[in-house]
């Protein structure tokens, strides 16, 4: 199959092709299959090399051996060929396919095409401002290549790029236009249902040695809290998750069954606060203990951990508020009781011995609590590289190694005091967090994940035991990074001690935040709220598209009279002899525009006779008018124009 | 490429030009459009270059324009041993007077034709380049004024003839013009053939203007107007030179005013007190195809590297 000559592509246009293949198909690099990755790469050096030594490129059935094989490799990777990750990993493998396959613009339109719809499926997988800046630029590239493409050997590099950049700049009004008026859907808008949300670290609803301190290693935000009343002291911000109320010897589970409404007395002044919660594909929402009110939409079971219907997928924020001080189910039903009073049957001996003494010694719940406070401050190391522990983990960690994290702390503890007969359950959740000075929001990481402990004493209620103050005050006190030794694996991000690194983490965070808060988080609600704040309340989405409609109409209007308005004022002798040039097209005569009018006369002489003087007299009175001496008089022009028009 | 002009009421006076001009046809046949190139640029006040084989009548059309323009005229054979002062001139000792007299060479004269000028030496080319550039020479120490009207008409044989220097890219630059003369149609030569030889008929023309209405008409030239949209027209031309990737550089600016002036000249050859596009575009494969070097062989820019610039170009 040949290409006709006009079609054929540009030998110097491949270049920026290559460039916008890459500048689309690379950040997709950090999140597919290498060996995905590593096969484009190939494809496309493949192809630099044949147009770098200009040779052949590969013929027909190679590439269709090429098309069976990458189909063939993603079907093995992903067992389909659709749904986010197959569909974009096809998209990328035949973008690199078809740079070998660069015959002429028509392939050259399927790459930059395809470049622009690549552009989007980033946004599947991240929102954040990197990759908006790099679509940005990958945009500009794409548009310049589009340009180069259509552009001759006159245009420059230089000048392509100058022109996409202005193309880009005036798309922005309609980008916003767009952003703020489209009807938006609640949910996520780049989010797909399948697979779009494994992954995700957070907290589980089970708590086993080891399961906090490793997610503590993660420096991911957890959440943000920005408080609307004074924020409170350090050492209460219990941020409350899952409660653990079954043991089976290793394992925390919560309990599954439905008890009554939570009873609550407030002792403080509510505190509130907004929360942004990133996903983390669980029910629950990390409200500050005790949550006093609650949204729509939200509930708080028996063990006060506040729920929602769905999982958290995406980033979501909700107005809450919290009595710090407070008494809970002072009556808990003896149902609840006895559950938190189980303990398996045979595992650790010596910890149910230890608590058995306490009790026998006739000493009150209070005392016991003390003492195994006390206990703990002793001699344990606060760690997060515990050592591994057997089945009776509980004797071993009390009795031989001595050494845990939170999980630890608060699971032998509650064990303690169930074996002594008081009512207890492990509380899971985050504690403390880091206000960052900037945009005063608290920012709470998985590292500030932890684990505390719950008992009920008669009259008093639930009352919070955080064995891990008695081990080491400095992490409810300051945080994490000052209660562990220098040298645990925390992450470096959280670990920063020099102030300027601090600082600029917190400008960068401060700056995600309000990317989260202000652009990903401009939601129906927030659409609705400026909307009416522009006075138009009540807005569904059809009155949405048509306000849309008519303000991309408006804008499109504006432009269009600034480009006549910025047109060159066109020379009414022009205009004249354009008007002479439409009469002759409809005869068949066009002018090319390299064309002289006298050349043009001689060859309506030659093809039409008849015409031949009249067009000549248009001809000389508009010569002499364009290109003569101050002769502004076009009475002569129109005329002639006029006749020849008869 | 004749596109004689019907723009009647512009017609300026009787043109004595227009005799110059069929009269030097009678004599070189069927290169009307030559001819009138070579009067073009000396009326625009250039220099010229005829390039084409020997015996096409290079120095019978240099011979006859000297004659019609009534100009006094010299001639200087290049050859590979011609020197700087054979053109120049030299000062003898007068033994008599025991001073130094300088005898003035061929170059002081009105119209000097510089035939097969590729077959001298580089040294002796500039000697004479230098007196068309400044309009004066410095010999001995003592520089004396060339003549006014001064024009150079240069011939040369194809640079890849034997024993010739092709003249370099700076020197060709100083001729406005450069015109190939090429064979003539057989209806011409037929006529040729039957008339004999035509240089010698050429020392029978008179002068149809006195060389002291040159100058006038020089300036009636220069006066000619060009309209804003036709220096736009000249630009863009110039301009698409430098963006076309067929040629190793673009035209310079001089090259600009080259062209602009000779197309000034080929208007008032056509009794035209305005340029038009027309002018530009017939003068334009003479001014510039010796200024142009084409990326691909190298060598001067063809007709058809003339005709698809021109065609690239949109007319303002």
């Amino acid at each position: 199959m040949s290409t006709r000559a006009d079609q054929a592509l540009e030998r110097q246009a491949s270049p920026w092709l290559f460039a916008s293949a890459v500048a689309t198909a690379a950040p997709h690099v950090s999140h597919q299959a290498y060996w995905l990755s590593a096969l484009s790469l190939l494809l496309l050096l493949w192809a630099v090399r044949l147009w770098w030594k200009d040779e052949r490129l590969p013929g027909r059935w190679l590439l269709i051996l090429l098309v069976v094989a990458g189909c063939a490799g993603i079907l093995i990777e992903f067992r389909t060929l659709f749904g986010r990750d197959a569909g974009v990993a096809m998209l990328v493998v035949f973008m690199a396919m078809k740079l070998l396959e660069l015959k002429s613009r028509r392939d050259a339109m399927v790459v930059v095409v395809l470049g622009y719809f690549l552009l989007l499926t980033h946004y599947l997988y991240s929102q954040s401002i990197p990759t908006g800046i790099w679509l940005l630029f990958a945009l500009w590239l794409l548009t310049t290549t589009l340009i180069r493409l259509h552009g001759g050997p006159s245009n420059t590099g230089g000048a392509s790029l100058r022109y996409a950049a202005r193309l880009c700049l005036q798309a922005i009004p309609f980008m916003l236009v767009l952003y703020l008026l489209f009807p938006r859907i609640s949910g996520p808008l780049w989010g797909l249902p399948s697979d779009a949300h494994a992954g995700m670290t957070g907290l589980s609803d089970s708590m086993s040695p080891g399961s906090i301190s490793r997610l503590a290693q993660s420096a991911d935000i957890a959440f943000r809290a920005r408080f609307i009343d004074a924020p409170p002291a350090k050492h209460k911000l219990y941020w409350r998750g899952p409660v653990l109320e079954n043991f089976d010897g290793t394992t925390w589970r919560p309990h599954t069954g439905q008890g009554a409404a939570a009873a609550l007395d407030r002792m403080s002044p509510p505190v509130r606060y907004e929360l942004t919660l990133e996903a983390h594909n669980q029910r629950w929402i990390l409200a500050l203990d005790a949550p006093v009110s609650l949204p729509e939409g939200i509930f708080l079971n028996a063990a006060l951990a506040a729920t929602q219907r769905q999982p958290v997928t995406e980033r979501q924020r909700f107005a809450l508020a919290a009595s710090l001080d407070y008494r809970f189910n002072a009556d808990e039903d003896p149902q609840t009781l006895q559950r938190n009073l189980s303990i398996p049957a045979q595992a650790n001996p010596k910890t149910r011995a230890l608590a058995l003494g306490w009790r026998q010694t006739g000493l009150r719940p209070e005392e016991i609590i003390r003492k195994a406070q006390d206990l703990f401050a002793a001699e344990f190391t606060y760690t997060l590289q515990p050592p591994l522990l057997g089945p009776n983990g509980i004797d071993e960690f009390l009795f031989v190694t001595r050494r845990g994290f939170c999980e630890h702390y608060a699971g032998a503890f509650v064990f303690l005091m169930r074996a002594a007969g008081i009512p207890a359950r492990v509380v899971t959740g985050y504690q403390g967090g880091e206000l960052n000075p900037l945009d005063g929001h608290l920012v709470v990481r998985q590292s500030d994940a932890h684990a505390w402990a719950e008992v009920w004493l008669e009259g008093r209620g639930w009352l919070r035991v955080d064995p891990t103050a008695s081990v080491s005050p400095a992490r409810i006190e300051t945080g994490i990074v000052d209660a562990l030794a220098f040298g645990e694996p925390l992450p470096a991000l959280v670990q920063l001690r020099a102030d300027w690194l601090r600082n600029l983490r917190y400008r960068w965070e401060a700056v995600n935040n309000a990317w989260n808060q202000h652009i990903l988080g401009y939601d129906p609600q927030r659409q609705r709220e400026l909307l009416s704040r522009l006075g138009l309340p009540d807005t569904d989405w059809r009155s949405l598209a048509t306000l849309m409609g008519i303000v991309c109409g408006i804008l499109l209007a504006a432009t269009t009279a600034w480009t006549l308005y910025q047109r060159p004022r066109i020379d009414p002798a022009l205009r004249l002899w354009h008007k002479a040039l439409r009469q002759l097209a409809r005869r068949q005569v066009h002018c090319a525009p390299w064309e002289t009018p006298m050349a043009l006369a001689q060859r309506v002489r030659e093809q039409h006779p008849e015409l031949g003087e009249a067009f000549q007299n248009v001809v000389d009175a508009y010569l002499r008018v364009r290109y003569g001496d101050a002769n502004d008089n076009l009475t002569p022009l129109r005329d002639a124009v006029a006749r020849f028009e008869q | 490429m004749m596109l004689k002009s019907k723009l009647s009421a512009l017609a300026g006076p009787p043109q004595p030009f227009d005799q110059i001009l069929s009269e030097a046809g009678q004599i070189i046949l069927g290169k009307h459009t030559e001819i009138r190139l070579a009067v073009a640029c000396l009326l625009a006040g250039g220099h010229l270059l005829i390039e084409d084989l020997p015996g096409m009548g290079k120095t019978t059309l240099a011979h006859a324009l000297a004659r019609l323009l009534g100009l006094q005229f010299s001639r200087i054979q290049f050859t590979s041993d011609l020197l700087p002062a054979d053109i120049t001139g030299v000062s003898i000792f007068e033994r008599d007077k025991s001073e130094f007299r300088f005898l003035p060479g061929p170059v002081f004269a009105q119209l000097v034709l510089a035939d097969e000028i590729n077959r001298a030496t580089p040294k002796t080319q500039s000697a004479l380049l230098e007196a068309m550039e400044e309009g004066q020479v410095t010999a001995e120490g003592q520089t004396r004024p060339l003549p006014q009207p001064f024009f150079v008409i240069a011939t040369q044989n194809p640079a890849h003839q034997i024993g010739t220097f092709p003249l370099p890219e700076s020197q060709l630059d100083r001729f406005l013009m450069r015109i190939e003369l090429g064979y003539p149609d057989p209806s011409a030569e037929r006529a040729l053939l039957a008339a004999g030889g035509q240089r010698n008929r050429a020392d029978t023309l008179s002068s149809r203007i006195s060389p002291t209405e040159l100058p006038a008409v020089q300036q009636a030239v220069a006066q000619v107007h060009a309209a804003p949209p036709l220096i736009d027209y000249v630009q863009a031309l110039v301009d698409a030179t430098r963006h076309d990737p067929a040629f190793q550089h673009g035209l310079s600016p001089r090259a600009g005013l080259a062209l602009l002036s000779a197309a000034r000249a080929w208007a008032w050859l056509d009794g035209r007190k305005m340029v038009i596009p027309d002018d530009v575009q017939a003068v334009l494969p003479a001014v510039a195809r010796h200024r142009l070097r084409t990326t691909q062989t190298g060598g001067h820019a063809q007709m058809e590297d003339i005709t698809r610039l021109i065609r690239s170009v949109a007319i303002p």
